[in-house]
């Protein structure tokens, strides 16, 4: 007998219910996967296009409080800016937030299954999931998303967690095969993704003040911007600066535009102060 | 071949209600009222981990009364309802009306399909957020549903806790700690025993609150409103 809205199904996630009940809702479900299967071995087998996810540079940074995960503000299509004012970081629950690079759609898209995964899943069982919970969950989608990925929808997160149970922020990356990797300290993805790195790899402490580690996130995008072209930097001119959150025990917290304006304004005068 | 038995449809209908009352009214009731910022959801409850009272979405908040494994399918099948609309379009068209209607098909089609009846009563409450309304929906066992004003009270003993709550309550809504309190009063003179803050399951849908308007009340919540 066919009950409306009771449909067979006993699991705590969302994602797997839309999988098994409405696949064309969710990249990864079957539909999509029979486009993958149908790419021909040339393009599966040619991994060296898919190694890279463009335009984009995102980062995450631990210190005292937590973890902060900052992102640049540029979309392109080609040799084209798409997009200026783009968001790149988001908040997924209270505890946790991610940011994405790769193809603009799909990742926003990921970006809003995962927040409703993790509410559908609090709300069901009564409990949030841990925070490793949450990353593993979020490599299972990246997973899915696999034969997307082939196909150059490139969607690849990086995961910023606040552990309650341990008491400290967690950063996790992925790879295209949803792999899930736990970084110690800090970590930078997109094309500007290794220039982000170097700054970082150069200044980083352990435990920082959040003013300190929030000028390290914002020199390290500054100077990913310098050196690759798909990253935005700021604009001084429409005042479009990139976005920060803090992941904290308290919650996440965003940045206000006025203090990561401060901090570029006191970056760029002692930048220019060298060019005299 | 047995011959098949014959049974009046008017029979069978009243057995299966009586049988279904019959398993609700085994239960201890809960409360929805209106407040001053929001609705307030008030269970007799003894145990802490098993729920009656539920989030479902922004605004909207479930409580079952009855059967307990029969209404946690309904609260998830609700849940799996407001989140896949608020995916599909947008959170704000994950209305309680909606849902009160999918729940009223879902149980009337039960009630006269199955041979046992679901033996629960449900209410599905919104906070109105932008001056609008609150709604509160009661759907009982067989799918009825019933759109309530000021109060509702399912399971249990729910018409003389109806009747207790009608001479006490106004139009106007009270504050939230004299509400609970009232709610409070209304459960222990229909059980005839004291109701510590431990025995109570509480939560508000608080209008105030910015994106998720549910929340539950603590045990020191619920004593400190009570004591104040």
């Amino acid at each position: 007998m066919k009950l409306p809205y009771l449909p067979d199904f006993d699991h705590s996630s969302f994602f797997d219910f839309l999988v098994r009940h409405h696949p064309s809702l969710v990249s990864g479900g079957e539909k999509s996967l029979s486009t993958g299967r149908a790419m021909s071995a040339g393009q599966m087998t040619s991994g060296a296009p898919l190694a890279v996810p463009h335009a984009t540079t995102v980062l995450a940074v631990k210190y005292r409080d937590g973890v902060v995960i900052a992102g640049d503000r540029r979309a392109t299509e080609g040799f084209q800016i798409a997009d200026r004012r783009i968001e790149k970081v988001f908040k997924i629950d209270d505890w946790s937030a991610m940011a994405i690079a790769g193809a603009a759609g799909p990742c926003i898209e990921m970006a809003k299954l995962f927040q409703t995964e993790l509410e559908h899943y609090e709300k069901l069982e009564g409990v949030p999931l841990s925070c490793e919970g949450k990353a593993n969950k979020l490599g299972q989608m990246v997973k899915a998303n696999l034969p997307l990925a082939f196909q150059g929808l490139i969607v690849m997160p990086l995961f910023a967690g606040y552990d309650v149970k341990r008491g400290e922020g967690r950063i996790f990356k992925y790879d295209l095969a949803g792999g899930r990797y736990e970084e110690s300290d800090y970590h930078a993805i997109g094309s500007g993704g290794k220039d982000a790195r170097n700054t970082m790899r150069e200044h980083f402490r352990k435990n920082m003040a959040e003013a300190d580690v929030l000028s390290l996130a914002l020199m390290a995008l500054y100077n990913a911007a310098d050196d690759d072209v798909g990253t935005g930097g700021p604009d001084l001119v429409r005042g479009i600066y990139p976005t920060a959150k803090f992941v904290t025990a308290q919650g996440i917290i965003d940045v206000s535009d006025e203090k990561i304006r401060a901090v570029y304004d006191g970056l760029i005068a002692t930048r220019r102060s060298r060019e005299a | 071949m047995p011959l098949p038995y014959y049974v009046s449809p008017e029979q069978m209908m009243q057995d299966k209600a009586e049988y279904a009352k019959k398993g609700i009214a085994k239960g201890r009731s809960i409360i929805a009222m209106e407040y001053t910022d929001g609705v307030l959801l008030t269970a007799d409850n003894p145990s802490s981990s098993l729920h009656k009272i539920s989030e479902v979405y922004d605004n909207i908040a479930f409580a079952g009364a009855g059967k307990y494994s029969e209404f946690e399918n309904l609260r998830k099948a609700g849940i799996r309802h407001a989140d896949l609309k608020g995916f599909m379009y947008s959170r704000e068209d994950v209305t309680g009306r909606s849902l009160a209607n999918a729940y009223s098909q879902s149980l009337g089609t039960i009630f006269s399909q199955e041979i046992k009846p679901l033996e629960v009563e449900i209410l599905v409450v919104q906070v109105g957020v932008n001056h609008h309304p609150n709604e509160i929906y009661r759907i009982s066992f067989d799918g009825s549903i019933i759109d309530e004003k000021n109060f509702s009270v399912i399971g249990g003993k729910a018409e003389a806790v109806q009747s207790i709550l009608k001479d006490k309550t106004s139009t106007e809504p009270a504050a939230l700690g004299p509400a609970l309190a009232l709610c409070v009063s209304a459960l222990e003179q229909t059980a005839n025993l004291k109701l510590s803050p431990e025995g109570l399951e509480v939560a508000i849908l608080d209008r105030n609150r910015v994106g998720r308007k549910f929340r539950r009340l603590s045990v020191a919540d619920i004593g400190r409103l009570l004591s104040g």
